[in-house]
């Protein structure tokens, strides 16, 4: 089911289906790894729930909810095999 | 054939719209997704992992050092610890320091009697420069070679931007970047490199905020002054270990009080002159690194002892031969600085400091460091005999000056909240460009240390506490 | 003779502590991203000669999305340096790889220098230098700048680079059939302007991918002939920031 990033739990493994923004922050994430296709995993969130790091490309970057909740994807319960 | 420049440039603008109509809006999606393939599919050949070797504390540490329970407490327990030990630590060879610093002076006194030097030489040179810069080295060193070697631990092992992660939600409700938690740290140790960290955030407005808050936290020139002022005065009722447990709780409490400041101000800013939302911002959390301990403790203690040594001649050497002449010259029967400092007092009484306070803090405006060294020699220089060598007769001179806890609190807040010193706003300029900007760098922290300690000496004295 | 040497590397992959190893200077160094705040020029001496080492912004594209990719990007392309080292992080090649291929489209004349070789180790990392040396077609080097381990290689790498008795064959990303027959489309029209002067597909996938920044930094490059100087580069990026 599609849903947007903040709304993961920590743990989650998430294949990302599209970004919902223009301009450089879509530019920007796209080259920090948050591509359509791509598998992300949510690796913690912030003791004040927002913002929430993703574990992307070996790389854990945190994301504001005003990207997350930008950023579609879907949950995938197969094991994926992904370097960490 | 070959074309000239604006030939080519006809060209190429040609080009540019040519390749415009092709381009689609999926293409970057396509770029960026085929180079990240084929990154996977390149390091899949020639890179194995071995997942066992993977250790607990590399998956897990992020767990409780940003958790929901621990996230503020473990940041609360490390400021203090770096705190405690600093005052723990700085207690002996600041005593050290002292003591030789007075046995040289000794023999330089025995010099200067030898060569029947004359009273004004004695004055400027040793009463002046030799004693104003001693202090400094005595007062200065001694932390800053203790705190700063924890600091860059913390910084090397990756622990800065846990603390950006774990405070992001406030910053952001301040209407601030991510990053100026990152540039505020960085104020703890200098707030002129600070300003020039600010660069990292990119936005305009929120660099701004930046810069125009950073100097709410205290510098490695006032970390020392507020040790000093907690251990002398707000744990005075305490000895031994509970002494410095009481004064570390006390700076503790001063520098949350500076970042609540640093948050209430970027927030007031972005709601009238710096008006605008947060813009969007990414933050990496690099993997934890193991320093190289002893590299980084020696590396960092030299440095910052370099940089304090030079300090201490290069601005405080001026500063105290400047201010012991400005307390032996004689206009009418008062010298220039009691002057100075009478015509200051009513105000700075006020305040809840005294005008010998206020002048330090304006004489000391090249650098925080001299602000201390400045006030006892104003003190010293206007009748009181004590001779300053070692830190409890320091507060004797505070004592005999009328301080009470009042005074001493004021005064740290006043350091805290003050006006950026020299460099800093040098800094400020460079970087913005902007008179009226670096103007307000100047102004609105001044305010509010005068509005601060001016409301908390009318309440305190409305009540009879002092 | 130009012995220029840049330093590209994603943030926070010891390119700093690498850079100091190099040239003898004391550039702040720590774990955040960003700390590199001024660019840094230092000079390193080999057994052979004496190179200029330019410590470029870290990124993790060179794309024009920020002031410090722009100021990596034009480094690289405008001021044409002999070589240029990308600096990787061991324990996450993957990412960092993607750097690394981007500079190859812009230049031949790459070291792949993967750092924290120790660090990766201790993970339980393998990296096979031989063979991705093999697959990018240039020279791969293994190294921990802050232990010094691999230095010695690099130097005479960097040597035998210059001295060109190391020939690249850099690798080159295959775009799918519409971007690549998009790509021969606009080549020969970009040749004819540019000549051999700067790298011709790489421009015609920025023009593709619609890149103003770079657009007008080309524009710019053609009107002066004159290249701009990084210090130029770094000023107008920040004179451009603050109106008021």
């Amino acid at each position: 089911m599609q849903q947007t990033m903040d709304q993961f739990q920590v743990g989650d493994q998430i294949r990302i289906t599209k970004l919902e923004l223009d301009g450089v922050m879509r530019r920007r994430l796209l080259d920090l790894g948050f591509v359509p296709g791509v598998i992300v995993t949510v690796f913690q969130k912030s003791p004040l729930g927002d913002p929430i790091a993703y574990q992307v490309f070996q790389t854990i970057i945190a994301l504001r909810k005003e990207e997350s909740s930008l950023i579609y994807g879907e949950k995938i319960n197969e094991e994926v095999c992904i370097h960490e | 054939m070959e074309l000239n420049s604006s030939q080519k440039i006809a060209q190429l603008t040609d080009l540019y719209r040519q390749a415009a109509t092709q381009s689609t809006t999926t293409l970057r999606d396509e770029i960026v997704g085929k180079i990240y393939q084929t990154s996977q599919e390149l390091s899949e050949k020639s890179v194995n992992y071995d997942k066992r070797k993977t250790t607990w504390l590399d998956k897990n540490l992020d767990q409780i050092l940003t958790s929901k329970t621990f996230g503020f407490p473990i940041m609360l327990l490390m400021l203090g610890i770096v705190i405690y030990l600093t005052i723990a630590g700085a207690n002996y060879p600041g005593v050290a320091i002292a003591n030789l610093f007075s046995v040289v002076e000794g023999w330089l006194t025995s010099l200067f009697e030898w060569m029947h030097a004359p009273d004004w030489l004695y004055g400027i040179l040793i009463e002046g420069f030799y004693k104003g810069t001693s202090w400094v080295v005595t007062v200065m060193l001694p932390p800053m070679a203790i705190f700063f070697p924890m600091f860059a631990l913390l910084e090397n092992f990756g622990y800065l931007p846990r603390v950006a992660f774990n405070l992001d939600r406030f910053f952001k409700q301040s209407g601030a970047h991510g990053k100026q938690s990152l540039t505020m740290t960085m104020g703890f140790g200098c707030n002129a490199a600070a300003i020039m960290s600010s660069r990292i955030v990119e936005s305009p407005r929120e660099r701004m905020i930046a810069i125009l808050t950073n100097n709410f936290v205290p510098c490695n020139g006032r970390w020392p002054t507020l040790i000093l002022l907690a251990g002398l005065f707000m744990a005075a009722g305490f000895s031994g270990g509970m002494n410095t447990f009481i004064s570390a709780g006390v700076v503790v409490g001063i520098v949350l009080f500076g970042i609540a400041m640093t948050l209430f101000v970027s927030w007031s800013l972005s709601k009238t002159l710096l008006r605008g939302v947060p813009s969007h911002y990414t933050l990496e959390l690099p993997p934890y690194r193991k320093p190289k301990i002893w590299n980084t403790i020696i590396r960092a203690t030299l440095d910052k002892s370099v940089f304090v040594l030079k300090r201490a001649v290069v601005v405080a050497a001026p500063a105290s031969i400047i201010t012991w002449i400005l307390a032996n010259i004689n206009i009418g029967d008062t010298s220039i600085l009691q002057h100075f400092v009478g015509f200051l007092d009513p105000f700075a009484q006020s305040l809840g400091l005294d005008g010998f306070i206020l002048g330090a803090f304006i004489l000391g405006f090249p650098a925080n460091e001299i602000v201390l060294p400045i006030l006892l020699m104003g003190y010293l220089a206007t009748g009181s005999l004590v001779d300053v060598d070692s830190m409890n007769n320091i507060k004797d001179v505070f004592l005999a000056h009328g301080w009470t806890w009042l005074t001493a609190l004021n005064m740290m807040l006043f350091s805290l909240l003050h006006y950026p010193c020299g460099t800093t706003m040098l800094n400020i300029w460079k970087e913005t460009k902007s008179i009226k900007w670096t103007f307000a760098a100047f102004a609105i922290p001044t305010g509010i240390a005068i509005i601060t300690t001016f409301i908390i000496a009318q309440v305190v004295r409305a009540f009879g506490l002092v | 003779m130009n012995k220029r040497i840049a330093l590209a590397g994603n943030p926070n992959t010891g390119k700093s502590t690498l850079f100091n190893l190099l040239t003898g200077l004391k550039q702040h160094t720590g774990n955040w991203p960003g700390k590199t705040v001024a660019h840094a020029e230092g000079e390193l001496t080999t057994e052979k000669a004496t190179y200029q080492i330019i410590d470029l912004p870290g990124t993790y594209s060179l794309y024009s999305n920020s002031e410090d990719e722009e100021v990596a990007r034009n480094y690289i392309i405008f001021e044409k340096p002999a070589l240029t080292l990308v600096v990787l992080d061991a324990t996450s090649i993957e990412r960092n790889l993607n750097l690394a291929l981007q500079v190859m489209e812009m230049t031949s004349q790459v070291i792949v220098c993967i750092n924290l070789i120790d660090e990766a180790r201790r993970k339980g990392i393998e990296i096979d230098a031989k063979k991705m040396s093999e697959q990018l077609g240039v020279p791969v080097i293994l190294l921990s700048a802050r232990e010094k381990i691999g230095i010695i290689q690099l130097l005479k790498t960097i040597d035998n680079m210059m001295e060109r008795k190391i020939t690249t064959k850099p690798f080159q990303i295959a775009y799918s059939d519409e971007i690549e027959q998009k790509i021969k489309q606009l080549e020969p029209h970009i040749k004819k302007v540019f000549g051999d002067d700067l790298p011709t597909r790489w421009i015609a996938l920025r023009l593709l991918d619609n890149d103003q920044s770079l657009f007008d930094e080309l524009k710019s490059y053609l009107g002066q002939d004159k290249q701009t100087s990084i210090e130029k580069v770094i000023y107008s990026n920040k004179e451009r920031s603050y109106g008021a």
